[in-house]
């Protein structure tokens, strides 16, 4: 085992699998000699060669767009979007194309690839680099979307993600990649798609939440620890296909919910959860379901101050928790 | 006629061909149009709710597809692409269950609307609706030809409407960077849907665009069936031999409307559309074939008995085939593998929950 950070896991695990199986190619903006604007294909041009590590235009749309017709004819495509910012001239692609590529098709033809991208703000990215976008492409079925939060899951599900046949976004919290450290084992293990993981164990309140705010719900449940709160904490991981098995049974142990996450409240994924939980463990509440997430303005502003007034943190989460508590 | 099959008139033989393929070829021309008759037919019956046509296309896409080979080459669609579909390998049965949206429709078992085609068996990829997506997919085939090494061409043929689109240009971009073996078909008929060429494209010949991604452009009057033949032979041997992408610009004409539900008369006028008729592939081909001494009356009757008998086969055949079942809409929104779970209701109980395929 190995203490490696975030990205150090993600680059591993796609050399692995590029060692592993041939048909996997990377493409995308600055992946080959630069090795990515955040260094997560960093050695694999050196490695692969610039015939499966490809330095493409300026494309998103075609970015994922060859992706698709490479899947198509045999090949396991790993695109990468620089930004999760920039996805939007391939939304197309994703939506209309390689999410239905299988049910349109009744069956016949798949779309095995995984596109990777950087999200989340707390980075000083501003409206253009710190989007979560997580929640319009959640709404698609036929896709998969994933959101690690642990170099350990980050491998494991990535690994899961490109050996799986249909369409995986495969979402980085950006704030993660530096500042997160864990054990890696060294062997080719798996974290399977569509299972959530309770990442703290507790009685009284159920604290939901993805990405950097699966740490941010974990400080959280520490702070109010104090106060005699015992909060149980789920990385949900996979936010489509959801593990309802894993947030249900908690949420009926605990009566009470908090949801957390740090896209815009209105129309979040959280929104999801929630509609869920209320339908469907109704009778097991105690309370209502609150969300903890972004103000409803269009996007992260780049002040420090004001970046800092935008960004859910363990504090806001356990305002939210102690507000729930006590209700 | 034992014969026939080694015998080349001077046309034949100026092609590198028999008079057999041409004969084969003038088939597909007429067999595309009869089907292509047959679905509108049905439309107005109230047997089919939607019609999407390739009548004028025909010629074009014969002559082009024809260099293409079947079960080793991918063929990439647009909705016009009747013609070229059946030269590929789909059947007469085929189209009309995609009319009929039938269970048993390979191209998407009745859940697209008709001209949607797709085949997973003679490497056809599955079509949608929006415009010039399907022109990458054909780019990262190629791609992917090229990296594995299998020798395929892959071809996508669009309107000239599809190549104002950004997935147009981005395409053609990266295939002419990495040079790869792919042929681009636009079948300009001068409109998409109503708007004429004159606002959709400062220059008048789309195949002028290829200059700017570094590869030939060329532009063949698309009812001249042995011209497209020819500039389709060329491209895919380029692009089979290394040399990269070519841009072929058919000018074609649209001899219905846009679609069923599009009256053309309101922006064309009846000489436009007369003038268009003059120009139609499929008598100018025959013409082409008696004045070569390769078609002939009798010939051309038992062309004609063998289209209409494929096509009243394909209707009827296609219109006592089960319709869907319902209960098989879930299926296919991920691979069946991750569907071994049962699928679950969403909602509490007494909600009418509807069903969803993965549980969520």
């Amino acid at each position: 085992m190995a203490v490696q950070t975030f990205i150090e896991a993600i680059r591993g695990a796609l050399a692995g699998e590029m060692r592993r199986d041939p048909c996997v190619v990377v493409l995308g903006e600055d992946v080959g000699i630069k090795g990515g604007v955040f260094l997560a294909t960093d050695g694999l041009f050196a490695e692969f060669g610039p015939g499966r590590v490809i330095d493409t235009p300026l494309s998103e749309s075609m970015i994922v767009g060859t992706s698709i017709g490479a899947a198509v004819n045999g090949l396991r495509p790993v695109p990468e979007i620089q930004f999760a910012d920039f996805i939007m001239p391939a939304f197309n692609q994703i939506v209309s194309e390689a999410a239905r590529m299988r049910y349109r098709s009744n069956g016949t033809f798949g779309c095995p690839i995984t596109i990777r991208a950087p999200f989340g703000g707390g980075v000083h990215g501003a409206l253009y680099h710190s989007q979560s976008i997580e929640a319009y492409f959640t709404h698609v079925p036929g896709l998969k979307v994933v959101v690690p939060s642990t170099p350990y899951d980050a491998a494991g599900l990535l690994r899961s993600a490109i050996r799986d046949p249909d369409p995986v976004l495969f979402l980085e919290h950006k704030k993660l990649y530096r500042s997160v450290r864990g054990e890696v084992p060294a062997g080719d293990y798996t974290v399977p798609l569509g299972k959530a993981q309770v990442t703290r164990s507790g009685t009284q309140i159920t604290a939901i939440a993805y990405g950097l705010m699966a740490h941010h719900a974990l400080e959280a449940a520490e702070l109010v620890a104090g106060d005699g709160i015992s909060v149980e904490v789920i990385d949900v991981r996979t936010l489509r296909p959801l593990d309802l098995d894993t947030v249900l049974s908690s949420v009926r142990r605990t009566g009470k919910c908090v949801v957390v996450y740090e896209d815009n409240k209105f129309g979040g994924y959280g929104a999801e959860i929630s509609a869920i939980i209320s339908e469907q463990a109704f009778d097991y509440l105690d309370g209502p379901i609150l969300r903890v997430a972004g103000p409803d303005v269009p996007a992260v502003p780049y002040a420090h101050a004001l970046e800092d007034w935008f960004m859910v943190n363990p504090d806001s989460i356990a305002a939210a928790i102690r507000q729930l508590a006590a209700y | 006629m034992a014969e026939a099959s080694i015998r080349a008139s001077e046309l034949a033989a100026a092609h590198g061909l028999t008079d057999d393929d041409l004969l084969r070829m003038y088939r597909l021309v007429a067999l595309s149009r009869a089907i292509d008759e047959r679905m509108w037919v049905l439309n107005r019956s109230g047997k089919a709710a939607f019609v999407i046509s390739g009548q004028g296309h025909e010629g074009a896409q014969v002559g082009i597809v024809s260099s293409l080979r079947r079960g080793h080459d991918w063929l990439v669609p647009y909705y016009r692409s009747i013609a070229a579909v059946l030269t590929f390998g789909m059947t007469p049965r085929d189209i009309l269950m995609a009319q009929f949206a039938r269970a048993a429709d390979p191209s998407s078992g009745g859940r697209q609307m008709p001209g949607h085609y797709g085949s997973a068996e003679h490497n056809i990829l599955s079509t949608s609706s929006p415009v010039a997506t399907q022109l990458l997919h054909a780019v990262g085939i190629a791609f992917a030809a090229r990296s594995r090494g299998t020798g395929q061409v892959a071809l996508t043929e669009l309107g000239e409407g599809s190549s104002n689109q950004g997935d147009f240009h981005e395409g053609l971009n990266f295939a002419g960077v990495h040079r790869l073996p792919v042929v681009f078909v636009v079948e300009n008929n001068g409109y998409a849907i109503s708007v004429p060429m004159s606002l959709q494209s400062p220059i008048p010949n789309i195949a002028d665009r290829a200059v700017g991604y570094g590869f030939p452009g060329v532009a063949v009057d698309g009812s001249d069936v042995l011209a497209c033949y020819r500039a389709g032979r060329d491209a895919i041997e380029r692009a089979r031999r290394g040399d990269g992408p070519t841009l072929i610009e058919a000018k074609v004409m649209r001899l219905t409307a846009h679609s069923s539900d599009d009256q053309q008369t309101k922006y064309r006028s009846a000489e436009e559309l007369q003038a268009e008729r003059e120009r139609d592939p499929l008598p100018r081909f025959r013409t082409q074939l008696r004045d070569a001494g390769v078609l002939d009356d009798a010939r051309e009757a038992e062309i004609a008995a063998d289209v209409k008998a494929a096509v009243d086969d394909a209707t009827e055949w296609a219109e006592a085939q089960p319709e869907p079942d319902p209960t098989t809409a879930l299926r296919h929104v991920y691979a069946e593998d991750d569907l071994s779970a049962a699928p679950e209701a969403v909602g509490g109980p007494g909600f009418g929950a509807e069903i969803t395929a993965e549980g969520l």
